[in-house]
């Protein structure tokens, strides 16, 4: 197992150099003078000239792909242009907000979606299975930003249950931090916990049809059993994997939940550092996303190894 | 627990428990603000949080009338070369270091030389400044500048403790120390700016909230339901279609005040090849363009009718407004007869324009108007970074964009319009414009000042290098039992005597 996940390690090292080069030459084709974003109504040539060369805005662009490469491998991403702040700092405030988004999502997702899935699956062809499937196809459809619009108008403004936006720290006050998160860990899950309900589904019909499950049938074993000893554990597998995956793509998707919700995390610091062409928190925030996608990835490997024997061998 | 207890407790402590003490305010923001140093600091949203924490030399009045802040008074010389304030003697900064002379004399030092300041044109006419005494400073100007008052009313006149300056250097920016009547807190970075009640304020009776909190909610419905939900006491910048939906709400109040800045299209004239159209080479172009919109329509479709409708640098609400030259009425055939005499028949013309849907929307209307007067307008939306850039680079025909407005009607135009005006991207130069809008600043009377300013309007209505269209109006929403608030034409929230009942 050991030698497979330092394979994987190294194998990322390239791909965050890609994602890095990438990244950064994105961003400088992208119109837009950051100079005239910092500078706001000042025009003074001196001043511009000032900014272009403290930000070492006019260096050629190999010299400061470079530059920034020398600084993050020294642990250094580099100033915020907009607000000073270190990026490295940045990130470490703004990481467990989006993470806590992202694990309270999930959680969502997996509580709804599976056992949606599994029932789907079992009740194949009854109103119960087609009650799960247009849930499912409403959570796909319907876009976040109405969703939660709509949530924050019934359930603050109405009916004044939860607030409408916000963020509290988990360590500071973990009731007030559940509050500010709910509708947005739902929002944000709701269309994962429809693609776990679908991919569940047809895992579970897959399996449900096999022999084995067969035999355990024939053997006299009560439905519950079959269902959840036999099928279940076998069908899982392939959720597992889609679920580490996703994680990552929560990370993305709350780019927007955090906007509606005015949560501080990753998706408004990105956001934010586009507009203000704020290149190094670009930069910083892609490549720490970056290393947690492929973290997941990893993740997802080990878990699906763990989980079943016959790839623990071949591993 | 299960699941039921859990979420009965949670809604329950969700009833009980505000996260906000009774002395809070808690006031929601379009934008989250960006440095908190003065004199780095370029975002109008800064300059809210800026107003709380920074006591300026100068203040203004609703009516745009000077008053003394930090400063106690002052007076001009004959030539218009020395300004001599005197100061408080009872203020203190934050870090305890008394507000005296060699404070401004270091503020105003420090906001000519350091080299990331954003404040050196608002200071150019600024020779130097001396302290003359403990608590007066005399500022000695290169030419007779009748704007400075303003800009000491605004972020170049606010006071930064020299003590705190020196010692943190741009630092300053993420641990601001000033002497106004609240003093920085904490900051989470797009989340919120919590500001404590200074006690040491000269005037700390005034202000009756232990802490304030600024929370940046971009989204403007959910900002109004935060604020109807509880969760925020105030909010600037309310959309004009939730106006109704606040006026009908009992549990909240709105106030407005019409901006200092304007709203326009800037016509490129000699920015680059792109400005070699009729539309950037002939004046009666523009005028027909011009006489094709119908402001009020535009307001009352794009705006609700909360806005202004402008055809000046200033709104017709300001002393500085020239009655001569009224907003005009929509007239397509005076419009065609200019074309006719141009020798256009029909004339495409690109406009830019911030890719949001209400600046989508007012192109849209302002589209469809002038294209019966026979312009083909075709739209570009585009994000403010790169729409800026084009701007600069002279890549436009023109570009929907407005100015947030200056106390001082020079904030307004001379940058604009004069030849080697920093944010004339429009590139109009004319040598009448330029010896006018100099001559304005150097005169110290008012009624001299707007004849002045009346000759170069005769001008730029002529030339129209930018088409004003409106002026917005400031919007603030508050929950009810606020009291003593007053809407100002800057858009900054002043809170001596506000409190919450």
């Amino acid at each position: 197992m050991l030698p497979f996940i330092l394979r994987r390690i190294l194998i990322a090292i390239p791909t965050l150099l890609l994602v890095s080069v990438f990244v950064f030459m994105l961003q400088k084709l992208l119109p837009g003078d950051p100079v005239l974003v910092l500078a706001g109504e000042e025009r003074d040539p001196e001043v511009l000239a000032y900014l272009r060369a403290q930000y070492r805005l006019d260096d050629p662009l190999i010299v400061q792909y470079l530059n920034w490469l020398g600084n993050v491998l020294r642990g250094d991403l580099g100033m915020s242009l907009r607000t000073r702040q270190p990026v490295t700092a940045l990130i470490a405030e703004k990481l467990p907000v989006t993470f806590q988004l992202a694990v309270m999502a999930m959680l969502f997702a997996i509580v709804i979606g599976i056992p949606m899935g599994i029932l789907s699956a079992v009740k194949k062809g009854t109103w119960l299975d087609y009650i799960a499937n247009i849930i499912a196809l409403s959570g796909l459809s319907i876009p976040n930003f109405w969703l939660g619009i709509l949530l924050i108008l019934l359930v603050s403004v109405n009916l004044g249950w939860l607030p409408a936006s916000g963020y509290e720290p988990f360590w500071s006050d973990p009731v007030r931090s559940l509050q500010t998160m709910i509708m947005p860990a739902f929002v944000l899950g709701t269309a994962l916990a429809a693609t776990l309900m679908r991919h569940t589904r047809s895992s579970m019909l897959g399996v449900l049809q096999s022999d084995y499950v067969r035999t355990a049938r024939a053997k006299g074993l009560r439905e519950r059993v079959v269902v959840m000893k036999h099928a279940f554990r076998n069908g899982v597998l392939p959720i597992v994997t889609l679920s580490a995956l996703l994680f990552g793509e929560l990370l993305a998707g709350a780019v927007l939940t955090e906007q509606i919700f005015s949560i501080p995390g990753f998706g408004k610091l990105i956001v934010d550092a586009v507009f203000n062409r704020d290149y190094a928190v670009v930069q910083g925030v892609v490549l720490c996303t970056a290393v947690a996608f492929i973290a997941m990835n990893l993740l997802a490997d080990v878990l699906y190894a763990l989980l079943n024997p016959r790839m623990r061998m071949t591993s | 627990m299960t699941t039921r207890t859990l979420l009965a407790a949670l809604l329950a402590s969700a009833a009980l428990a505000g996260p906000a003490m009774a002395t809070d305010l808690r006031i929601g923001l379009q934008e989250d603000p960006d440095v908190l140093d003065t004199d780095q600091a370029r975002t109008f949203v800064g300059r809210i949080v800026f107003e709380q924490l920074c006591d300026k030399l100068v203040n203004i009045t609703p009516d745009l009338d000077f008053v003394p802040e930090l400063a106690t008074g002052w007076s001009w010389s004959d030539d218009g070369l020395h300004l001599t304030m005197t100061l408080r003697d009872d203020a203190v900064f934050h870090d305890g270091t008394p507000f005296d002379a060699a404070a401004v004399v270091a503020n105003i030092e420090r906001s000519k030389t350091l080299p990331e300041s954003r404040r050196k044109s608002e200071l150019a006419s600024v020779e130097s400044v001396a302290a003359t005494g403990d608590h007066e400073v005399v500022f000695t100007l290169s030419a007779p500048d009748a704007t400075l008052l303003a800009q000491l009313s605004d972020r170049a006149g606010m006071m930064l403790s020299p003590t705190a300056a020196a010692e943190l250097g741009l630092d300053l920016a993420t641990d601001p120390v000033c002497s106004g009547p609240y003093r920085f807190g904490s900051r989470v970075q797009q989340d919120r700016i919590v500001l404590e009640r200074f006690a040491d304020h000269y005037d700390a009776d005034s202000y009756h909230f232990e802490r304030l909190i600024f929370l940046p909610i971009p989204d403007t419905t959910v900002r109004l339901a935060n604020l109807r939900a509880g969760d925020l006491d105030m909010l600037e910048r309310l959309a004009p279609s939730d106006v109704a939906q606040v006026e009908a709400d009992a549990g909240l109040q709105f106030a407005s005040a019409v901006s200092l800045g304007y709203q326009g299209i800037t016509v490129n004239l000699a920015n680059g090849a792109r400005s070699e159209t009729p539309f950037g080479q002939d004046p009666r172009v523009r005028q027909a363009f011009s006489l094709a919109i119908d402001r009020d329509i535009i307001n009352q479709v794009v705006f609700e009718g909360v806005f202004l409708p402008g055809n000046q640098h200033v709104p017709s609400t300001s002393p500085w407004y020239d009655d001569r030259h009224p907003v005009p009425g929509r007239d397509i055939a005076a419009a065609r007869a200019l074309l006719d005499a141009a020798g256009v028949d029909r004339l495409a013309v690109e406009i830019q324009m911030a890719n949001n849907p209400v600046q989508t929307q007012l192109m849209q209307v302002i589209q469809a108007m002038v294209a019966e007067a026979g312009f083909d307008v075709s739209l570009r939306a585009t994000e403010f970074a790169s729409m800026l850039q084009a701007q600069t680079a002279g890549d436009y025909q023109g570009s929907q964009v407005g100015w947030s407005g200056r106390t001082d009607p020079d904030g307004n135009l001379h940058a604009f319009v004069t030849c080697d005006g920093g944010l004339n991207d429009s590139r109009f130069c004319d040598a009448d414009v330029d010896r006018l809008l100099d001559e304005a600043r150097t005169l110290p009377d008012a009624a001299a000042r707007r004849d002045v300013y009346a000759r170069a309007n005769d001008i730029l209505m002529e030339e129209l290098p930018i088409i004003y269209l409106y002026h917005q109006t400031w919007l603030w929403a508050l929950r009810d039992g606020i009291t003593g608030f007053t809407p100002y034409p800057d858009g900054m929230i002043r809170l001596a005597g506000v409190r919450m009942e």
